[in-house]
């Protein structure tokens, strides 16, 4: 708490997710813990110079997917780069509602709350969120972190250590339908449905609570 | 705010019912509040006997089991399948789940909050019929006798949010009732009964019943001699009378009647004996509300004055059909009781149109039913196929005898269109000069079907030699009957080329998700029920009736005599009765639901369940199929 008051100008919104993060209550019980299952598209893999088009998220609590508690936050671009447009299909001048970025960064962390994070690859979808918050000068994000890369890892039973699973892959296997691929609440909405199935498997070994499930991010754990 | 989720929810429940009813609007405020749950195989979705949850569910992917333990013995009731909808009637009818429900392979479901979805059913009565159907379906399945009756209990209550059924809660009364004043004389009193053909009178002081006479009061107070038909009725009224509100429903009513010993109860204003008379109720007013039963509707058949009342009565009996379907009555009886109304409807639409034109008929007659009529098998409003068969005369008075019925068949086929028989597209009815003729014509006719099968008189034929006679003399009709069979006998190479296209109706085999569909017009992803699996049956019993001299038309029937005549292939005559029966049943529960002729089934109106009792149908259309083949030798008929 000392760090609040060295730090004269934290911004309102960075200073609600510091408190409901560390503060939250709900942790130890697994049915009411709130997830979100995020997805970002980006310009690129550049964490210098890209920057994130768009964000999609939904919440899962209880082993339900919300869609009234979703987001879909499209950002206004400063850095372009035509060539991913042929994958996400989000033109620079497009026809969706757009924010610039503090905005859309502002309203993602509000709709965060103090949610658990679980996303594929959740290292690159955090880290680019960590560099738009580094630019409002606060972060980077304390959020809980879940990644269903790792999460599959821990319930395969090869030995799948330097193995890196594609969404596809892992799509694949768990036999879960791929629509609105490469759209971020698309993407997000796959993931979800990724982790409820994965969650449903890792309780036959294991019982289910947070602490396991975070020790399965080996890569992720600061 | 845009959610790519939602829209995705939205374009997968707007391809199934009810939600395909719905407005975009109402339908993506349900997408929005949609919450997606997935269960692994075998996982409990929710069991017998618990509480009521928040949501209902429909499946997006997978299949669900639903099913129920009767004294500790589980049954399985249904298989639920991508895009059916389960578990809401305990959240309408506020009880505990009457059955459990479990993820019979790894499924995803769509969970709907059911507090918006009370809007829905309020607004949309179209999608609480929809509900009432799916619901009474439910029967279909082997339920508990318990069970059963709980399920229709069930219905009515539902039915109080669709205004439409809520006559069926209130007792239809007469709203007119016939009145004397006290000082009136017995006398007259009766002439007025007479005069009105009714039962009962009430006398009233401003409005306000004080009394009422019936045939009992004249009966045991003036017949014996007690008063004299000078006495004032107030004399001899049976007072003080019995009363109640204006919305009295079926089952009050019969407890008031039984209560107090009653055949009528006056409606008043505020339901004393101190307010205004506004209606009747009779015991007869209130048999005929309930009754639906055959007999009444046959009675009231009889009592009709015109086609609209017919069309009335032809209304009241697709209900009484479909309360046979949701009882689980046998279908075999169904579409006797059915076949019986449609031909008292005709019985009565001839006698209707004779007394019109005024005259009777200048020489006998039969008025014949084809095609499915003829056959019984009509449990549907359908085209009209008919034909008129009479008596041989000579040329000098050919043309106005023929004249006469064709007047007659006009009028008649016009009255069945009121009633809601269509006109047959093809025309073929008794109005067309070509189907009203004399015995002589009909039998010249049929020997040149017989003896030159061309494809367009093999039509004919299938359609004609399922002919039944409706009204009039018999020995026309048993005349015609024999004509058929004798030329058939004498040729019988006229079988192979009815084999033949008897064959042209192959069952679909091998469906699954894969239904063979029509593939395109209004029917896009419908089943025609009709033609690839009903007709080829139908066909095939008619084809091996005509080869064996059977004299039965229904083709159930038909079966199994086919079955007595041919004790070797029992088992497939039996199959194919069965499948009959079965398909029969599905295309009416289909018709009654859309409101139309049942001919094709919309495959995404079908669960599992229903889609595995089709498919089990086509195998017995295949066996005969091949027996036809073997037998009539139709491989040797060139391509027709």
């Amino acid at each position: 708490m000392i760090r609040f008051f060295k730090k004269k100008l934290v911004p309102e919104f960075w200073q609600n997710h510091l408190e409901k993060v560390r503060n939250s209550q709900k942790y130890s019980n697994f049915e009411n813990i709130r997830f979100v299952a995020i997805d970002t598209e980006t310009t690129g893999f550049d964490y210098e110079n890209d920057r994130i088009l768009c964000i999609g998220a939904v919440a899962i609590k209880n082993n339900k997917i919300l869609v009234s508690d979703a987001i879909e936050i499209y950002i206004k671009q400063a850095v372009f780069n035509k060539e991913t447009v042929k994958i996400h299909g989000i033109r620079k001048d497009g026809n969706e509602i757009k924010l610039n970025e503090e905005e859309a960064v502002i309203k993602f962390i509000d709709y965060l709350d103090d949610a658990v994070i679980v996303a594929h690859h959740t290292g690159f979808d955090v880290n680019m969120i960590n560099q738009a918050l580094k630019r409002l000068k606060v972060g980077p994000l304390e959020s809980k972190q879940l990644d269903t890369n790792y999460i599959h890892k821990k319930i395969a039973k090869t030995d799948t250590y330097k193995k890196i699973f594609s969404l596809e892959e892992l799509c694949e296997i768990y036999n879960v339908k791929m629509h609105d691929r490469h759209t971020a609440l698309g993407d997000a909405l796959i993931t979800a449905i990724l982790f409820l199935k994965q969650t449903a498997k890792y309780k036959k070994n294991n019982a289910l609570n947070l602490i396991d499930l975070v020790n399965t991010n080996y890569h992720l754990l600061k | 705010m845009k959610n790519t989720i939602s829209e995705r929810i939205f374009d997968f429940l707007k391809n199934y019912p009810p939600f395909n009813i719905v407005t975009n609007a109402t339908l993506l405020e349900v997408a929005q509040n949609v919450e997606i749950q997935y269960f692994e195989k075998d996982q409990v979705i929710f069991s017998q006997n618990d509480l009521p949850h928040e949501h209902f569910y429909i499946i997006n992917q997978g299949s669900v089991r639903l099913y129920r333990f009767v004294e500790n013995e589980k049954q399985m009731l249904d298989i639920c399948d991508e895009g059916d909808l389960f578990g809401l009637r305990p959240l309408i009818m506020k009880e505990n789940y009457l059955m459990g429900a479990s993820a019979n392979e790894e499924t995803i479901l769509y969970a709907i909050p059911i507090s918006l979805f009370h809007d829905i059913i309020l607004n949309y009565p179209k999608v609480s019929q929809f509900l009432i159907a799916s619901f009474a379906t439910n029967t279909r399945e082997p339920f508990s006798e318990k069970h059963k009756g709980k399920l229709f209990a069930n219905v009515s209550a539902i039915q109080k949010i669709e205004h439409g059924f809520s006559e069926i809660q209130s007792a239809n009364y007469n709203k007119n009732p016939i009145t004397c004043s006290p000082d009136t004389t017995v006398q007259t009193a009766c002439i007025i009964m007479t005069k009105n053909v009714i039962n009962s009178i009430i006398v009233t002081e401003n409005e306000i019943p004080i009394g009422i006479i019936t045939d009992k009061d004249i009966r045991t107070k003036i017949g014996t001699g007690l008063y004299k038909i000078t006495n004032k009725v107030v004399d001899i009224m049976t007072k003080p009378v019995v009363t109640f509100p204006q919305n009295i429903s079926v089952a009050e009513a019969q407890i008031m009647i039984l209560k107090h010993k009653v055949s009528h109860l006056c409606i008043t204003k505020d339901g004393t004996n101190k307010s205004e008379l506004v209606g009747i109720l009779t015991q007869q007013d209130l048999i005929l509300t309930q009754g639906n039963s055959p007999s009444l509707l046959i009675k009231e058949i009889k009592n009709a004055k015109d086609a609209e009342t017919l069309k009335h009565i032809r209304t009241k009996a697709s209900d009484l059909t479909k309360g046979y379907l949701e009882q689980e009555i046998p279908i075999y009886f169904v579409t006797k009781v059915i076949s019986e109304i449609n031909t008292a409807i005709t019985k009565k639409a001839i006698r209707m149109s004779i007394s019109e034109i005024g005259k009777q008929p200048p020489v006998s007659f039969s008025w014949l039913a084809l095609g499915s009529q003829g056959r019984k098998e009509q449990l549907l409003m359908t085209d009209q196929d008919n034909a008129l068969v009479f008596e041989n005369v000579g040329p000098a008075e050919y043309n106005a005898v023929k004249n006469y019925f064709l007047e007659l068949a006009e009028k008649v086929t016009e009255k069945l269109n009121i009633v809601g028989f269509d006109y047959c597209p093809a025309n073929i009815m008794a109005s067309n000069p070509k189907w009203c003729i004399t015995l002589e014509e009909w039998e010249q006719q049929f020997e040149a079907w017989i003896t030159d099968p061309i494809p367009e008189k093999i039509l004919l034929s299938i359609i004609f030699f399922d002919f039944e006679l409706i009204y009039g003399d018999e020995t026309l009709y048993t005349k015609m009957a024999e004509s058929v069979f004798k030329t058939i006998e004498k040729n019988q190479i006229f079988l192979s080329f009815l084999g033949k296209v008897t064959l042209d109706n192959p069952p679909p085999l091998g469906f699954f998700k894969q239904f063979l569909v029509e593939q395109d017009g209004e029917n896009k992803d419908s089943f025609d029920i009709k033609s690839r699996a009903i007709r080829p049956l139908v066909d095939a019993a008619r084809i091996l009736s005509l080869y064996h001299n059977l004299r039965v038309n229904n083709t159930i029937s038909r079966y199994e005599k086919l079955m007595e005549v041919e004790p070797q292939n029992r088992e497939l005559f039996e199959s194919c009765a069965n499948a009959f029966k079965i398909l029969l049943q599905f295309r009416t529960s289909q018709g009654l639901r859309n409101n139309d002729n049942g001919k094709f089934v919309d495959i995404n109106n079908l669960n599992k369940a229903d889609r595995l009792k089709l498919k089990s149908c086509f195998k017995p259309i295949k066996n005969v199929q091949e027996a036809i083949k073997m037998r009539f030798k139709t491989s040797q008929i060139a391509q027709i």
